[in-house]
């Protein structure tokens, strides 16, 4: 189907369409031929069947082509209401015109086929180029844990005499790695379900304290040597929105803050609402993102230029996709000069929970 | 009393291996199954005390396979879903499963879900008073005491309370709870529910914030836990 509609349009329609404009043409040209002169006529009718074959599928255009010639023949070449031409000088014309038009369907439909393989061509390169990335940091990504969990168990296979604490450090390793390797997977699936555009937010009222201590106890549970500062009031309305979508967007700052910055910083979390609208503030008070462009820290696979910090650049990208699923916005405040803060703003119904309350 | 039999009907080797492991070590029998159709013999020649069911069976849906063992299995079944399906979690549990655990899941819920069926399957109806750790529901008077210190519950939230005590270590779907306690006309309003478990967490909890009786199962529901 072609790009000059938004909608596909039916081959039917398409069809209608076409021969529609081709009769109406004709008519304001048979009105003005008197004036003008069959020759002419033929130009226009032509000219538009040229306009079609940019606009339509080439059936369409054909069968316009085909519908032109006959009516130039019938209504505008001497005699007139006949098939049969008088001159040959005519019979040539028609014969020219009939062939021009379906050259000219033709052409310009391969014209259009070709910019079709350029573009999909194009669209394919992108998206092996965004393959190649995701291929890299991924393998890195998964196969840190995975090295960890191989090279712990093999340790406690090989050395069956380590020490106590040894044996213990070993399986806290494999314990991490897999958690790290869990939440590798959990934000690929999200990010598939963000790339397959799939996403409808599931609204349900949502108790924002209550998520919010049980995002924080995760991850306080995943870095357990991290304490993350809450600061919400307890007179907190519902909000509807969707809950796992917001626990991702919430979880992926925090855990970022938490793997991101040095153990003795503060990473705190604080939540407001107002006119309908939740916002939520992350901030932290370590190093901040110094080498990177604030507009890109969002995109896919993007990633501070400092060789120390690990990551798959998914998370940000997901927290992203999934404030703007939920209709919001959030922004790395480059004004925060002491570490980084990211707002998130996302519009929401909200209902006090003292008007539910009464019995 | 003897051990307890549970059949394990998974088609991954190292889950029912792992399973196998954690049962026998904690003093259940397990057997084990790595298909539907082997699971449901299994099950109809010597019925299990329990049943471990994996959703994700290669040859036949796992809602299926559960309906169909509904239909005179009485014994407690738990599924095993994949993270996050909270559809499917809801439909398993409207099809007759008694509880259920995402992949991947940590050994001490395992225990804790088997223990928790288990003592339901076996516990008798119609208890005068529930005791969990500082707390104490005594179902006649209608009170709930915490350290012996009674505690004022509206109406509302006491039925909701005392439903979630009643099955005690068992989640309870946000649907159900709303139908029992405000009538089927409610099943939509979930707020009414965030509310009151929120207002019940603040009277009974030590630190509402970071609850430990009642606990949120998200997109699925409530637990009542009185155990650690």
């Amino acid at each position: 189907m072609n790009r000059f509609f938004l909608k596909p349009v039916s081959i039917r329609k398409q069809f209608l369409y076409s021969i529609s404009i081709v009769i109406l043409v004709s008519v304001i040209c048979f009105a003005l031929s008197e004036w003008m002169g069959y020759r002419v006529a033929a130009f226009i009718l032509l000219l538009t069947v040229s306009m079609l074959a940019i606009i339509f599928d080439i059936f369409p255009v054909l069968v316009s082509a085909g519908l032109s010639a006959l009516i130039w023949d019938v209504f505008f070449i001497p005699p007139r209401f006949a098939l049969h031409v008088d001159n040959t000088e005519d019979a040539f014309l028609l014969i020219m015109y009939f062939i021009i038009a379906m050259i000219n369907a033709v052409l310009t439909y391969k014209i259009r086929e070709a910019e079709n393989i350029t573009r999909l061509k194009e669209e394919r390169s992108n998206s092996v180029k965004l393959y190649n990335t995701l291929l890299n940091s991924l393998s890195h990504e998964l196969r840190t844990p995975i090295a960890a969990i191989i090279g712990a168990t093999d340790n406690l296979q090989s050395m069956p005499d380590l020490a106590k604490e040894k044996k213990d450090e070993l399986i806290e390793e494999i314990s991490n790695a897999s958690l790290r390797l869990n939440q590798q997977v959990e934000n690929l699936l999200n990010i598939s379900r963000l790339e397959s555009g799939h996403i409808q937010p599931k609204q349900d009222w949502c108790d924002i304290v209550e998520l919010v201590y049980e995002v924080v106890k995760r991850v306080e549970e995943n870095n357990p040597k991290r304490k993350i500062n809450i600061s919400i009031s307890q007179n907190f309305p519902l909000c509807s929105t969707d809950k796992g979508m917001l626990d991702q967007i919430i979880y992926n700052l925090l855990n970022n803050a938490a793997i991101h910055t040095e153990q003795h910083c503060k990473i705190g979390i604080s939540a407001s609402c107002h006119a309908d609208l939740l916002q939520i503030v992350i901030e932290d008070n370590g190093k901040g993102f110094v080498s990177v462009d604030s507009k890109d820290i969002f995109d896919k696979f993007s990633r501070t230029k400092d060789p120390k910090t690990s990551g798959s650049g998914l998370g940000l990208s997901i927290v992203k996709g999934f404030t703007e699923a939920l209709g919001g916005s959030v922004e790395l405040n480059r004004s925060f000069k002491e570490g980084s803060q990211f707002i998130i703003a996302i519009p929401v119904k909200t209902t006090y929970q003292n008007s539910l309350l009464s019995e | 009393m003897n051990k307890p039999e549970i059949l394990i009907i998974d088609d991954e080797q190292q889950i029912r291996k792992l399973l196998e492991i954690t049962l026998e070590g904690n003093g259940y029998t397990p057997r084990s199954a790595s298909s539907a159709k082997e699971g449901m013999i299994m099950a109809a020649n010597h019925p299990p005390d329990l049943i471990l069911l994996d959703l994700g069976l290669p040859d036949e849906n796992g809602q299926s396979v559960l309906r169909k063992l509904r239909k005179w299995y009485v014994n407690p079944i738990i599924i095993l879903s994949v993270q996050k399906k909270e559809e499917e979690i809801i439909t398993a549990l409207d099809n007759g499963a008694n509880d259920y655990l995402s992949k991947p899941f940590r050994i001490g819920e395992l225990l804790a879900r088997i223990r928790s069926v288990l003592r339901q399957s076996v516990s008798e109806e119609g208890e005068a008073a529930l005791k969990f750790r500082d707390l104490e529901i005594d179902l006649t008077s209608r009170s709930v005491r915490k350290n012996g210190q009674l505690i004022k519950l509206t109406g509302t939230e006491y039925s909701l309370l005392a439903l979630l005590a009643r099955s005690n270590g068992k989640v309870l779907t946000h649907h159900y709870l709303l139908r029992t306690i405000w009538g089927p006309g409610y099943i939509d309003q979930s707020q009414y529910l965030r509310v009151y478990i929120a207002q019940i967490r603040k009277k009974i909890e030590d630190d509402p914030n970071r609850p430990e009786i009642l606990l949120t199962e998200s997109g699925v529901g409530y637990r009542f836990v009185s155990e650690n």
